[in-house]
């Protein structure tokens, strides 16, 4: 037993420096830039940066719209898959999956490649329909998540109970949804959301290719044509991740637990 | 009035069947969006480029797209990727259950435990271009590491012929994500290992070392197989990380296609397609094993 705790500190241990050693070595590495000694510099730079405030900002608009979308989309169909139609259920999660399976750069030249100027829905004809178009696409991304989480949430109550007592009291569809099934999925959709914000913000790929002036390709570029700064952004998207995750792990305090009628 | 209560099953049962009859088009109406969603932007989108790369620009069918791939720049692409991604994948996965297994099954800590998930759960997000610019602090040519091992040392790692910007600096970059992934996906999976399967296998005079070779790794296996597909899987659709630290100088499929679809590099569109179709065929078949060992490893997990 003795043997097999130290071998089991040992893997931690070893498994613990290969994770802390690059977020040290990235800090240091970012308050190099002056010369001889540790500063602070290249964050400041970096917070000075017109275009950081601009990218970030897009990135953070983005994030809200791809989450007002999802939200949208999941909520009242996972909510009618277990009302209605549990029976189609596998073909829904298959779909939900689907974009793990499918890389995003696919995805997005399909987009590139549907969507444009000429086609019927011309969303890459302008700017405002490309920004709705990388909205559209960051929610197929955040799609596995986003159902995962409000499904398990939904778990929790029960959904037929609930409608039908809602029901009788005169709710129309809009108030049992807004009223009654998402403020009890709250949390497990405030998850959900966290996640694709932590997703979307440095999303390089689909913003790229989109041409959009989200904070992903700002960072490759900057990555490209600096020394230090891209450390100093390193540190701010881990400190914007791990921001994400604490608040997920948080949430998960308050979920409820139980299920009342778990099936 | 109050005797009918819609909530107990058989009352609510007796009145449907002439009601539902009736529902039964408008069900479908809830669920609309969703597939309308679905199909416009993931399924069309898709399935498009995968017609397209059958096709000649005339439309005609066609496998000569197909069979360019096998030119030597797009086939050693193919190979590159396949190569990093598999090694990430399978050290990755071996790492992060070696883990994983100290920190449910080593007597650490409860801490310890609580500490590692989260940070995974940290880790496998943190991927894409800040990930790369913290390989290039650590591991670049002025990276601390570098820097520690040159001047602390004695020893230059950059004369090894190592290089962060290669196949072996982008497995070490990926495991970073890796790891973490397969902590997080594998750790319910040996805790899901009962107490009692070790009692008994101790009460018919098993060794320590036979109990793991009959009963833990027999159970663990289509688990551990699972998640290596799916980091495999996870890697191989990755461009950011790899685009950010190589630029293009490291040919992987994804910054191929990436290239192709800024520029048409290819001088053929189609041949774009087809690209994207060799993506999807092995992601799609990682997956199909994945969903195979999976709904063989949940037999266990009850």
């Amino acid at each position: 037993m003795k043997a097999g705790k130290f071998w089991a500190w040992l893997t931690f241990g070893l498994g613990a420096a290969y994770f802390i050693i690059p977020l040290l070595a990235t800090m240091e590495f970012a308050m190099r830039m002056r010369r001889g000694t540790y500063s602070f510099d290249a964050f400041a730079v970096v917070f000075g940066d017109p275009r950081f405030q601009q990218t970030f900002g897009y990135s953070v608009v983005a994030a809200f719209f791809t989450i007002l979308l999802g939200v949208l989309i999941v909520v009242p169909t996972a909510y009618w898959i277990r009302l209605r139609m549990p029976h189609i259920r596998p073909v829904i999660e298959f779909i939900t999956l689907l974009p793990l399976v499918i890389p995003a750069i696919v995805i997005v030249f399909g987009y590139i490649r549907m969507y444009g100027s000429n086609s019927p829905l011309p969303f890459l004809g302008s700017a405002r329909g490309t920004d709705a178009l990388l909205v559209i696409g960051y929610a197929i991304l955040a799609l596995p998540y986003m159902y995962r989480a409000v499904d398990t949430g939904l778990r929790t109550i029960d959904v037929r109970t609930l409608t039908e007592a809602a029901q009788i009291l005169g709710a129309g569809w809009g108030t049992i949804i807004m009223r009654l099934i998402l403020p009890n999925v709250l949390i497990a959709v405030l998850s959900g959301a966290f996640l694709t914000f932590a997703i979307v913000i440095g999303e390089f790929t689909v913003a790229s290719l989109l041409n959009r002036p989200a904070f992903g390709p700002y960072l490759q570029n900057i990555g490209a044509n600096r020394a230090y700064e891209p450390a100093a952004l390193a540190v701010i998207t881990f400190v914007v991740t791990w921001g994400c995750m604490s608040v997920i792990q948080m949430l998960a305090r308050f979920a409820p637990k139980s299920a009342n009628r778990p099936d | 009035m109050a005797t009918i209560s819609l909530s107990e099953p058989d009352a609510a049962r007796a009145v449907p069947p002439t009601a539902r009859a009736v529902r039964l088009p408008t069900q479908w109406l809830g669920v609309a969006p969703f597939f309308l969603f679905a199909i416009l932007f993931l399924i069309a989108p898709t399935a498009y480029l995968i017609l397209g790369a059958f096709q000649t620009p005339n439309g005609a069918f066609t496998l000569n797209n197909l069979a360019e791939l096998w030119q030597p720049t797009i086939r050693a692409a193919y190979w590159i990727s396949i190569k990093v991604s598999f090694a990430s994948a399978v050290i990755g996965a071996l790492i992060g259950l070696a883990i994983a297994i100290a920190i449910v099954r080593g007597g650490l800590p409860r801490w310890v435990r609580s500490a590692t998930m989260t940070f995974s759960g940290v880790a496998s997000n943190f991927a894409g271009v800040p990930l790369a610019f913290a390989f290039l602090a650590t591991l670049g040519r002025l990276g601390l590491v570098t820097i520690i091992l040159r001047d602390i040392f004695g020893f230059n790692l950059y004369s090894t012929g190592f290089n962060i910007l290669s196949f072996s600096g982008l497995t070490l970059t990926y495991l970073y994500f890796q790891i973490p992934l397969m902590v997080v996906i594998i750790t319910p999976a040996i805790d899901g290992l009962k107490k009692e399967w070790g009692e008994a296998a101790a009460t018919l005079g098993a060794t320590q070392w036979q109990y793991w070779r009959m009963v833990v790794i027999p159970v663990l296996w289509p688990s551990f197989l699972g998640t290596v597909i799916l980091l495999f899987a996870n890697a191989f659709g990755a461009i950011a990380t790899a685009y950010a630290l190589t630029g293009s100088s490291l040919n992987i499929v994804p910054i191929l296609l990436y290239a192709q679809i800024r520029g048409d590099v290819l001088h053929n569109p189609h041949l774009g397609y087809a690209i994207a179709f060799g993506m999807i065929f092995i992601t799609g078949m990682a997956n199909v094993f994945y969903i195979w060992f999976r709904t063989r490893s949940e037999r266990w997990l009850k």
